[in-house]
């Protein structure tokens, strides 16, 4: 029962950590309960859909159709984090000026309210289809449901759902000024991470090279199945054994992302400034 | 990037053809154990390990020491490429049925 709770737990960290941060981070967005809500239907609905073709997903492409598909998802939500990092970077000064009513008047708000849904979608998508698949392979195993492996996996679901949530109550507690500079922090490496990730799942499918694999291996110092490793990996993509692409990955996002946002910062957006203006 | 990574993945799947078959190793999982659950791999080389699922659940092959993980459905094979490796020891496992799918494969 406890192996079912820590690997459930492993797979609903991530999302949980993530949806615990952009919540927090767009807490004075208008609407955003509802957006975040779509998102987590969105993905859970694609969870299911993506465990049920899981075989069909692997045969494409010459059979690395899955790492493709990964790949793909983790792509894509970089982009996505970057462009909600960018948007908070132009408009986190304003959001925090006036929270009650200035959010309903920012441009793009909807389009930060969109790029949010599709975030939290992939992320419940690509940790809950793993999830699901575990789940069912306990319900179909021979002899039967077993029932106490699958209640470690709800109590997984629920220990993961409430570590994002006191992740998210704890950055309730920054004040306003602060909380989007620690988030912006925070969605930064968490985005770093994925791309890192994206590049494993492309080392995979060798579509490009591993650049030595693995460029160091701190798997006796810190494991990557501790707790403290499971929570680094989730946070800032702490591999134990990562491969010299996987570097390279993070860092150009990372550098890309974060001088985005400084130069955001120092000299707004386009629109930005004519809404300063009006 | 993705887009550029299709492209590169679809170049690569011309030329698939051409490398497959070359160095393939096979492992069995059944009642969720590896069979074999040691297996010998040469060093400096790009080799594809075939891992056939003859349970009816799904499986996920992991191996932190590899970089590597896919998900094998039931009654299902999948075939995942790894090297060039170094000599020694990767633990691997199925991630799903962590009691009793281990194994390692050893590098000379």
């Amino acid at each position: 029962m406890l192996a079912a709770t820590v690997i459930v737990f492993r797979e609903v960290l991530e999302a949980a950590l993530l949806i615990g941060i952009v919540a927090a981070a767009t807490r004075t967005v208008p609407g955003r309960n509802r957006w975040l809500a779509a998102g987590m239907l969105a993905g859970l609905a694609g969870a299911g859909a993506v465990a049920l073709g899981t075989a069909r997903i692997a045969e494409l492409a010459g059979g690395i159709g899955q790492e493709l598909f990964n790949a793909a998802v983790l792509g894509i939500a970089v982009a996505m984090l970057a462009w909600h990092n960018l948007w908070m970077s132009s408009h986190g000064a304003a959001l925090a000026a006036d929270a009650r009513s200035v959010g309903s008047a920012i441009s793009g708000g909807r389009r930060e309210c969109s790029v949010l849904l599709v975030v939290v979608g992939l992320a419940v998508l690509r940790e809950g289809a793993e999830t699901v698949l575990f789940l069912y392979g306990i319900a179909a195993s021979e002899g039967g449901a077993s029932l106490p492996m699958l209640a470690g996996g709800l109590a997984g679901i629920a220990a993961g759902v409430a570590v994002g949530y006191l992740l998210y109550a704890g950055l309730l507690r920054i004040p306003l000024r602060w909380l989007f500079a620690a988030t912006g922090v925070l969605v930064l490496f968490l985005a770093a991470g994925m791309a890192s990730q994206a590049a494993r799942f492309l080392i995979q499918a060798d579509v490009v090279p591993s650049l030595a694999a693995p460029l160091w291996d701190t798997s006796t110092l810190l494991p990557q199945t501790s707790i403290a490793g499971t929570l680094l990996h989730s946070l800032v993509g702490y591999e134990a054994q990562p491969a010299g692409m996987q570097i390279l990955f993070y860092l150009v996002a990372l550098v890309a992302i974060g001088s985005g946002m400084l130069w955001v910062q120092r000299n707004g957006v386009p629109s930005a400034r004519r809404e300063a203006a009006s | 990037m993705t887009r550029l990574a299709l492209a590169a993945a679809l170049c690569l799947l011309a030329a698939a053809p051409v490398q497959a078959a070359d160095d393939e190793f096979r492992l069995v999982l059944q009642d969720h154990r590896f069979q074999p659950d040691e297996l010998v791999l040469p060093a400096g080389k790009k080799v594809t390990l075939v891992v056939e699922n003859r349970d009816a659940t799904p499986e996920e092959f992991e191996s932190k020491a590899l970089g590597r993980e896919k998900v094998v459905a039931g009654k299902s094979t999948a075939k995942i490429l790894v090297g060039p490796l170094k000599p020694g020891r990767y633990p691997f496992a199925g991630e799903y049925n962590e009691k009793t799918a281990q194994g390692v494969i050893v590098v000379r």
